[in-house]
This record gives C-alpha cells, structure tokens and sequence, in this order.
C-alpha cells in the first residue's frame, strides 16, 4: 500500500515494532526490580516479596502505583525546569538504545520481509555509545539542579565514573569491530551465526565490556552515585514519587539493554546453535531466534542480580584506579593482540 | 600475650599473590558462595500462615487463675504488686458477701485487678510471688492498640474463662 509516496505497511511495521520494543524493555524493567527483590532475598536465605499476587508477581504494580501516588516535592531553591529535565532525560536516554538492537531476524508476513530490528543502521554501535553517554547528562543535571550536597556529589561522582568507564568499553569494543569489520549489530550477529560466537575470540573483552558494563549502568560494585548508605541515596536524593521512580526505572531498562546488548556482541544475539540446520520455517526460526536472544538477555540480568548481593561497593580511589591503570591498560592490550593476529590471518 | 582461647588466629600479613591481587578467583569463590545460598532453606517463617512455637519458659500476659470449682484464687494480698518491678500492677481488695462463696475462693477477693502491659517488662516476679496460683503468665503477647488505655487489662482480660459455664 503506497499511498502518497509512503509506503504505510512499511510505517505500520516500524510503529508496532518501536511500541513492542518499548513494552518489552518497560515490562522486563519492572520485573527485574521484581526479580532483583527475589534474588536478593534468596541469597540472603529470605523469601523475597510474596505477598501480592502468586508469588509477589504483581509487587512491581503496587510499587509503581505507590511511586505514583506520592506527594511531589520540588525543592525550593531547584532549579524547576533541570529538576524535571533530569529524570526525563535518563528515562527517554535508556529507551532510545532498543532502537538498533536486532531483537530477531526477519519474518515473513504475507510475502513482506519484516525485519525485527527497528533501525539496522550501518553504525549502530556508535549510535548506542552516544546516546548512551548521553545518560550521564540526566543524572548530572538531576543532581546538580537539585541543589543539594549530597546529590551534587554524588553526581559528579557519576559523571567521571561513567567517562572513566566508556574508555576501556571503548577500547574492548574496537577490538570487537576489528573482528568483525562492521559497526552494524545485525551483521555482527550474522556472523556469529555462522561462525563461533564473539566471546571465543575476545574472552577478555568480553570480560572488560561486562565490567564497564556494570560500571556504565551505575550496578553494584559499581554503585557510587548512589550508594544509599553514603550518600542517602546519591544523585536521587531530593527526588520522589514519579521522578524518582523515573530515575530507578531508567537504571533498571539500562540493565535490561545492556544485557541485551552483551548478548548480541559477544553470544550471538539470536542466533543459537543449529539454527540453520533444524529445517524448521523460517518464521518459527526467528521466533525461537528471538527467545534465545530474550533467554541469554534474562540470564545476564540475573547476572548482574547476582554480583549485587555478592561485590561490596568499590572505594572511590579503588574504582578511579581500577578503571584507569587495569582496566584501560587491559583494554588497549587485548586491542594490540587483537590488531596482530588479524593482520597475521590476513597475511 | 598469652591467647584466651586456642581460636586465635594469627593475621596473615604477608603480601598479596597475583591471583589474590586480580580479585577474580575471590569473587568467583563469592559468587559460588551466593549461588549455593539460592537454593539453600530459607530461614523466613510465613508469619500470620505459620507462627513460630514460643519457648516452654517463654512469659507471656498474665491470667488470673480460678480453682476446680471455677471459684478466683486471687485473695488481693497485694503480694504480686510489691513483687513488680515496673510497678505495673494495681488492685482493689473487697470482702466476699453472703452467697457470693461460689464466686471467690477466700473470704477477700480482688474487686479490681489491673496490669498495665506498656509498663509490665513480663519479668514473671507476681507469678513466682503469688502465694495462692492465681496469677500466671500465658503464651500469647498483648496485641498492638491504638489507645494507652487498651493497654491496661482489667480482670474481665485477665481472668481465665470459667471451668463450667464457660465464661
């Protein structure tokens, strides 16, 4: 249907696309705050929220709704406008990076190509560096309009943490890229399903990657800006009801993209082993493609559940030097031994 | 110096190893640590489903005692009063009338018996000091109240229900 030089279908396509991705990353987003109660209670020997609904299931929706409920507090001498700035800019940050991510291949509806992929742009790591170091913007200027110590801080905590931490995951990724030669994340995945994953070949970025990660994403060891007990919960400190939990639920669609992302570099997105050879239809391929992709997504979020209630908070200094004199040394060697052996391959 | 106990022991100072400096292998050890506890029993008691049983010395509030017949034991010696530590008790004495002998066991009987339970430290003095069984301490705690005076028990809270009639 082609009607005054648009292509509808093609419109429609994307606009249900972008909405799934959307409930997809909110709803993963509010059962991970569920999932992480649980998991946090279970190792601590405790049962976790199991009160409302079968198993605490419907916990994240009467923590939201109390999130919605409470009473608004600007402060008085915030700045209004940054004030509410902040939390939108973290919250629209961790939803724009869905956007590139290949969350299937592509299936095929009444003899259209559908591709489950918002947006393949041919640079789509770079898109998500940069809309992702945008993320840091939300939490400096919610801290600083705040117009409090404790959050201004604990901002600028935030800030030089997350750009001491986009180096090695820089440098990690470039050593990636000379693999793969590509930046786009639906040919790195096309590789990977046809050939060994990424993290055979780059064990150790994949290691500085998944540190930076947590580091990125403000996860426990790595949780400075907001170390509830130091700082009286950071950057957030002067939030509450909806703001806050903007805040929150930001870090919590951060965790769920990362993860995402993780998976889709360095295990194979939705590619699983024998994907090609099972002689299924093309269609029901893309759609166990895209559990595989959602399994391996939850398990590293249980991931980063599980070295919360295990890794004690890092020093500030701790966190400075590991950043700077291990992890970037780290990253720049396994960057030179990558850039030999292509070179040795090719020749 | 000479150590207390034969668990003494002695701080190893000596310097980190390079696989103790990388940190992996301790939070890998961590992280199998935590893994483990997943699975392990919860310690949680689901409380209103399940309650945990008291222990057999556990005091509790008080109840006033009546004998076989039903008739109250308690003679308002006063004796559990000046046992209190909180001074939490405070009675009435009055004399048993004519036909009232199925009521109360002695000639003298407690026409009022108070214990407030924000002062009471359930120390368990008055039962030990009662010399006639009246007043024990039961299994059950005083439940939360919004008013202080919900906290004061009168002896329609404290007395056990009769034997016979059931009240």
């Amino acid at each position: 249907m082609t009607l005054l030089s648009i292509d509808w279908f093609f419109v429609i396509e994307k606009v249900l696309l972008i909405s799934g991705v959307l409930v997809l990353s909110l709803v993963v987003a509010m059962y991970s705050t569920w999932g992480e109660r649980k998991v946090a209670a279970w190792i601590q020997d405790r049962l976790g929220p199991n009160r409302a609904g079968f198993m605490g299931l419907l916990q994240p929706l009467a923590d939201g709704g109390k999130l919605f409920f409470k009473e608004e507090i600007i402060p008085a001498n915030s700045n209004r406008f940054l004030f509410v700035l902040g939390p939108s800019i973290a919250m629209l940050v961790a939803c724009m990076t869905s956007a590139v991510i290949p969350w299937g291949d592509s299936l095929v509806i009444a003899g259209r190509t559908v591709s489950l992929q918002i947006a393949d742009v041919n640079i789509g790591i770079l898109f998500i560096f940069g809309v992702v170091s945008m993320g840091v913007y939300g939490i400096m200027i919610g801290g600083w309009a705040s117009n409090n110590k404790y959050s201004l801080l604990a901002s600028v905590r935030a800030a030089s943490q997350i750009i001491s931490y986009e180096l090695p995951m820089g440098l990690a990724l470039i050593a990636l890229l000379m693999l793969t030669g590509s930046l786009s994340l639906k040919d790195i995945v096309e590789q990977q399903r046809h050939g060994l994953w990424n993290v055979v070949y780059q064990p150790l970025g994949f290691f500085i990657f998944l540190v930076c990660a947590f580091a990125e994403c403000n996860r426990a060891p790595f949780d400075l800006p907001e170390a509830e007990n130091e700082l009286n919960g950071g950057y957030h400190l002067e939030y509450s009801s909806m703001k806050l939990g903007f805040f929150l639920f930001a870090e919590y669609i951060n965790m769920f993209i990362s993860s995402a992302l993780i998976s889709t570099m360095y295990f194979g997105g939705y590619a699983f082993p024998y994907m090609d050879k099972l002689g299924l239809d093309p269609n029901v391929v893309t759609i166990l493609g895209f559990l595989a992709l959602f399994v391996k997504t939850l398990l590293f979020i249980f991931f980063f559940m599980w070295v919360r209630w295990t890794v004690p908070r890092f020093r500030y200094d701790q966190l400075m030097r590991l950043g700077w004199k291990i992890m970037i040394p780290l990253a720049l060697v396994n960057m030179l031994i990558t850039g030999a052996l292509v070179l040795a391959r090719q020749h | 110096m000479q150590a207390l106990t034969n668990r003494a022991k002695a701080v190893d100072r000596r310097p980190m190893t390079l696989a103790e400096k990388m940190y992996i292998p301790a939070i890998a050890k961590g992280m199998g640590i935590t893994f483990k506890h997943l699975f392990q029993k919860k310690a949680t008691v689901s409380f209103p489903e399940k309650k945990r049983d008291f222990s057999p010395v556990f005091r509790g509030l008080h109840v006033l005692n009546r004998d076989e017949e039903g008739r109250e034991r308690c003679t308002a010696c006063g004796l559990c009063a000046v046992a209190c530590p909180a001074e939490a008790i405070t009675m009435e004495a009055a004399e048993r009338k004519e036909g009232e002998e199925h009521l109360y066991r002695e000639e003298k009987y407690a026409a009022k018996y108070e214990i407030n339970m924000l002062r009471c430290i359930f120390c368990g003095f008055c039962e030990e000091a009662c010399p006639k069984d009246a007043v024990y301490m039961s299994e059950t705690f005083a439940p939360a109240n919004y008013q202080r005076k919900g906290f004061i028990y009168g002896k329609d809270d404290l007395l056990i229900p009769h034997p016979k009639e059931g009240k």
